[in-house]
């Protein structure tokens, strides 16, 4: 299928609130999927015998930038059988504080590779996964502060009294 | 707190494990993880009732380190990702990030054909050191000296190449660090030649051994649709009976040219889906490497021969700044499909966010699902069979 008819039947499906824009100037065009969607509209690509996209190859969380005050996730699907590719976007304004981490919806249900992926964004940008069976910090250790791949991130100076040089 | 809700969970967990239970350790300094993995298994006498991996022993800030250097310093940082299988961690980003420039067709054929190779190479250095390393894991270690006995050929064979034994930063954007040596492609040929009668001999002394077969046949059975859902690639995708290969799948640099099979499990022994066919992918893998390699030896020989004024550096961009834009490369790396997901702001020369997809962190997420209810030893031979890369892993 091609991205015009995934976002044809999306729109037949969820209605064309469902899809807050696309970005089409790069290689690989994407969808921005309005977040409260998400997993929905993932069950159903998964699910319909047209889509069918079975694997999961990537999902990465990424800070847009302090000035931005936005976050996204980046779902890069692919179908096994019917050999298509698709990416889905998220986004959410954040104003960045740590007690308030931007928030979106979980799609473990619908693929386990989400699993790892979502515990790494939690644990590297701080988002947060509603939904999520386990979300513990997974590359990390449990007590770290902060969250190391944010733009705005300062190295602590020490952890458990070991000072840490850069 | 929300945010420590699931910490809280998973401690509770632990310390109120009942009076039969016990709490053990593996790793992470343990021989049978692979490098530094710990995995907390609860167990009831010999049987693992649940496995909880703990990762990030090795964790390096790949990502971090990326977003502070221009795209061609970031080479030898994949390099140390997939440490056994550097050659196709390279070529895997340099292709993204020529895809991103709109180079990749420039490429001169000589120099596809090079990457082929040496990838190629790397490939069967890396399954030998999963099948040595494997047989240690059961207990046999003479498979485990023949294997690196080979592997030193190769490791030789790449430095004369690069100058290194096992981080190459060999494949440049653009092209190549050099030429190889005079005298590489005929080498290759010996190799080749020297290499398939000691696969007989392997093959003889590991795979169809009967104790072997004992501890691998029909443990940590993998069915097709869980390896997909854990999105599984590479020989665990194919262990589990599924023709697919990214080499094929998206035809990327000379593979099309190539003529090769994809080995899936047929479930000769065991069922489909268990770590000997796991084990036996890889076999057919290194088979169908050495194919390609005679092959691309050939080729390299006659039709894209070394000339006077070949430059494998006429490409390389001196400076590297791709149109703004994300985009996701995708390649098949020994352990499965590796991919880097790029995000590019037009206008500097370092990358905005990259993040790359290991396979053997997704091969890995899939531990605690396929060993619930084995025993200790067991569950020894299915971390085996998965191949882990720490390095990869923990990034």
């Amino acid at each position: 299928m091609t991205f015009t008819e995934i976002k044809e039947l999306l729109i037949q499906k969820f209605g064309p609130d469902s899809i807050e824009a696309e970005e089409t100037q790069g290689l690989q065009p994407a969808l921005v999927i309005k977040k409260d969607h998400i997993v929905e509209v993932c069950l159903m690509l998964r699910d319909n015998e047209n889509t069918w996209f079975d694997f999961l190859s990537n999902l990465s969380g990424v800070d847009y930038g302090v000035e931005a005050q936005k976050f996204g996730v980046v779902y890069h699907l692919s179908s096994i059988l019917k050999k298509h590719q698709l990416v889905l976007k998220v986004y959410q304004q954040n104003d960045r504080d740590e007690q308030n981490l931007p928030v979106f919806k979980s799609v473990t249900s619908v693929w386990k590779t989400a699993d790892w992926h979502e515990r790494e964004a939690f644990d590297l940008l701080g988002i947060y996964f509603e939904g999520h069976p386990d979300l513990r910090r997974i590359l990390l250790p449990d007590d770290w502060e902060g969250y190391p791949l944010r733009k705005d991130y300062k190295t602590a100076e020490q952890y458990h009294n070991i000072k840490i040089d850069l | 707190m929300k945010y420590t809700e699931a910490l809280e969970r998973y401690q509770h967990k632990i310390n109120s494990v009942s009076s039969e239970e016990m709490v053990l350790n593996l790793g992470p300094q343990h021989p049978s993880t692979h490098g530094v993995l710990r995995l907390e298994l609860i167990t009831d006498g010999e049987i693992v009732k649940e496995v909880i991996p703990h990762l990030g022993y090795l964790h390096r800030c790949f990502e971090k380190h990326a977003e502070a250097l221009n795209y061609s310093q970031i080479i030898p940082f994949t390099d140390r990702m997939d440490y056994m299988a550097s050659m196709n961690n390279n070529h895997a980003f340099v292709m993204g990030v020529e895809k991103m420039l709109g180079i990749e067709d420039k490429i001169p054929k000589r120099v596809e054909y090079i990457r082929v190779l040496v990838c190629e190479l790397n490939r069967i250095a890396s399954h030998l050191i999963a099948i040595g390393t494997y047989g240690i894991d059961i207990g046999a270690f003479t498979p485990f000296l023949w294997c690196f006995r080979d592997r030193e050929h190769i490791m030789n064979m790449l430095e004369w190449t690069s100058g290194a034994r096992m981080l190459y930063n060999y494949i440049w954007v653009g092209g190549l660090f050099y030429d190889v040596p005079v005298g590489f492609e005929e080498r290759c040929v010996e190799f080749v030649k020297y290499f398939k009668p000691k696969m007989k001999e392997l093959n003889e002394l590991l795979t169809e051994n009967q104790i072997f077969i004992s501890r691998t046949a029909n443990v940590g059975v993998l069915p097709l649709d869980v390896a997909i859902n854990y999105g599984c690639s590479g020989p665990m995708l194919r262990g589990s009976g599924l023709k697919y290969d990214l080499r094929r799948e998206d035809e990327y640099s000379v593979y099309p040219e190539l003529d090769f099979e994809i080995p899936y499990a047929k479930g000769e022994i065991g069922t489909v889906g268990d770590c000997w066919n796991r084990y036996k992918v890889r076999i057919d893998e290194i088979a169908e490497s050495l194919k390609i390699i005679e092959q691309c030896a050939i080729k390299l020989q006659h039709e894209h021969k070394r000339t006077p004024d070949f430059d494998p550096r006429a490409l390389v961009p001196k400076k590297v700044v791709p149109k703004q834009q994300d985009f996701y490369c995708r390649a098949e790396n020994p352990k499965g499909e590796i991919g880097f997901y790029f995000i590019a702001d037009g206008k500097s020369d370092k990358p905005f966010r990259v993040k790359s997809r290991g396979p053997s962190f997704n091969n890995l997420s899939v531990i605690s699902e396929i060993s619930k209810g084995v025993l200790i030893a067991d569950l020894v031979a299915i971390i085996g069979s998965i191949d882990i890369v720490l390095g990869e892993v923990d990034r």
